[in-house]
């Protein structure tokens, strides 16, 4: 899993777009091998309100996406008991669960998460980074995930691309090796204050 | 706590003011509110609801009354369906399109502002007294409302919607029924629920001007002959028509597409 961090307005958002094939104003080369399944992660939910749950995943999910599939995701997530109801009747950690659910109900070969678990609180955040982790390890893909998010993105990474700002470059991409089950909050605090001192532009106000 | 008690107190008064019961008292109101004004009246001119309801019972199993009535409906339907189908492709493009829209915004100011008679009295004399003039006639005035209102809905669609149905590659089919068409279902509704009521009344003035038929032409005979009573008995039972309409098939229709709406947390 690649996570993106970088201050707000230094053009992450923009690059998953343009990966995610919804922004073609730009210069360069994005190669994608062509009938790629992608599973996206906006920063808000974007479900359809008129769909129930089950519709709204069903309706994106891959051609052998079966009902065992889809019993084994919610169970995963946490939304068995929603599949029948309206986006509307949940609260806003309930519906991030759906939009990742649906995520990966593509079956996605790139999945990319645009500041999925941006204003939540934060267990409610935590617990979703780690319902995160578990799905896409029992089904592992190539994963971007963007965030300004420090201790996010050191929970999350394998490799760490820090960004900075106006011109928009790639100051370093650390490598995390340390195994994610084993990333505790003393884990996390260790590696967040060696990158604080390598990198005190990216890290200081986090 | 207390809010919970005063709750369960006012739910079954409140739920016996719902439903049809004051739908119920209310036509009732205005029949008695009739028959009274009849009754002090006591004239020729002024028949009271018991006159008028034996005139459209009698009209209807030995006279023709439900054939009229049928002829009008027919003309209401079809003038409906083409405004609708026309009015909401050309709402669309102009929503969508701001060259389309700048292009065509003066026609449409023009139609809207043109008043329905001339629409008529021309479609009359360039293309004959014919069902298709009448029909167009009618639809031509309707379809300037529909253009607005489909307009406004293409406007109002949400981009972070389009987004995720261009980011998870939904066909255009499966875009349209799932991602546009719901969000455009308000509209549709606005559109169809004023269409339904000005279409009839303007089908009323093509017939009344140029068909040898339908309760517009019935209206102006009665109105030759000073039959008040019929002319109150052909606008009743068209109304009850149209009530039908409203209560048997609008509403339903719009209870079903939006019952994900009205779900409380």
């Amino acid at each position: 899993m690649t996570v993106l961090m970088g201050p707000s307005g230094c053009g992450k958002t923009t690059l998953l777009r343009i990966v995610a094939g919804l922004d073609d104003r730009f210069t360069g080369d994005v190669g994608i091998p062509p009938g790629t399944r992608i599973g996206l992660m906006f920063q808000e939910p974007r479900l359809l309100p008129w769909r129930t749950v089950r519709q709204n995943i069903e309706l994106v999910a891959a051609p052998d996406f079966s009902e065992a599939d889809l019993e084994w995701l919610a169970h995963a997530v946490g939304i068995a008991d929603m599949l029948p109801r309206y986006p509307q009747e949940l609260s806003l950690g309930l519906a991030r669960r759906v939009a990742l659910a649906r995520a990966f109900a593509t079956k996605p070969d790139l999945l990319l998460l645009d500041e999925p678990f941006v204003s939540l609180d934060e267990r409610t955040a935590d617990r979703l980074r780690k319902l995160l982790l578990e799905v896409w390890q029992a089904r592992p893909t190539t994963a971007i995930l963007v965030t300004h998010n420090a201790r996010e993105a050191i929970m999350l990474a394998d490799q760490l691309v820090l960004l900075a700002p106006r011109p928009t470059h790639v100051i370093a991409i650390e490598t995390i090796a340390v195994p994610h089950a084993e990333r505790d909050h003393n884990a996390v605090e260790a590696i967040h204050t060696d990158l604080l001192r390598r990198y005190p532009g990216n890290f200081s106000n986090s | 706590m207390s809010v919970t008690f005063a709750r369960t107190d006012t739910m079954p008064r409140a739920s016996m003011f719902r439903g049809p019961i004051v739908s119920v008292l209310s036509v009732a109101g205005f029949l008695l509110i009739w028959f009274i004004a009849a009754e002090i009246a006591q004239s020729r001119l002024l028949p009271g609801p018991v006159a008028v309801l034996e005139y459209i019972y009698k009209e209807s199993v030995h006279g023709d009354l439900l054939t009229q009535l049928g002829i009008t409906l027919w003309r209401v339907v079809a003038s409906f369906v083409v405004a609708m189908a026309i009015g909401s492709v050309i709402g669309l493009a102009m929503g969508q399109m701001p060259a389309l829209n700048r292009a065509l915004d003066p026609w449409l100011i023009v139609l809207l502002n043109l008043p329905a008679l001339v629409i008529i009295i021309l479609a009359y004399v360039w293309f004959g007294l014919n069902e298709a003039a009448a029909i167009g006639a009618v639809a031509l005035n309707k379809i300037p409302n529909v253009v607005v209102t489909l307009r406004e809905g293409a406007r109002s669609l949400d981009p972070g919607l389009d987004e995720m149905a261009r980011a998870y590659r939904l066909s255009p089919i499966s875009k349209l029924r799932n991602v546009t068409l719901p969000q455009l279902q308000p509209y549709f509704a606005a559109a169809s629920r004023t269409g339904i009521s000005l279409i009839w009344k303007i089908v009323l003035v093509v017939e009344l001007l140029g068909r040898p038929n339908g309760v517009g032409f019935e209206l102006y005979l009665n109105f030759q002959l000073f039959n008040v009573t019929a002319i109150l008995g052909y606008t009743l039972a068209f109304v009850i028509v149209m009530l039908a309409i409203e209560y048997l098939l609008v509403q339903p229709i719009e209870r079903h597409s939006t019952r994900w709406r009205n779900k409380p947390v």
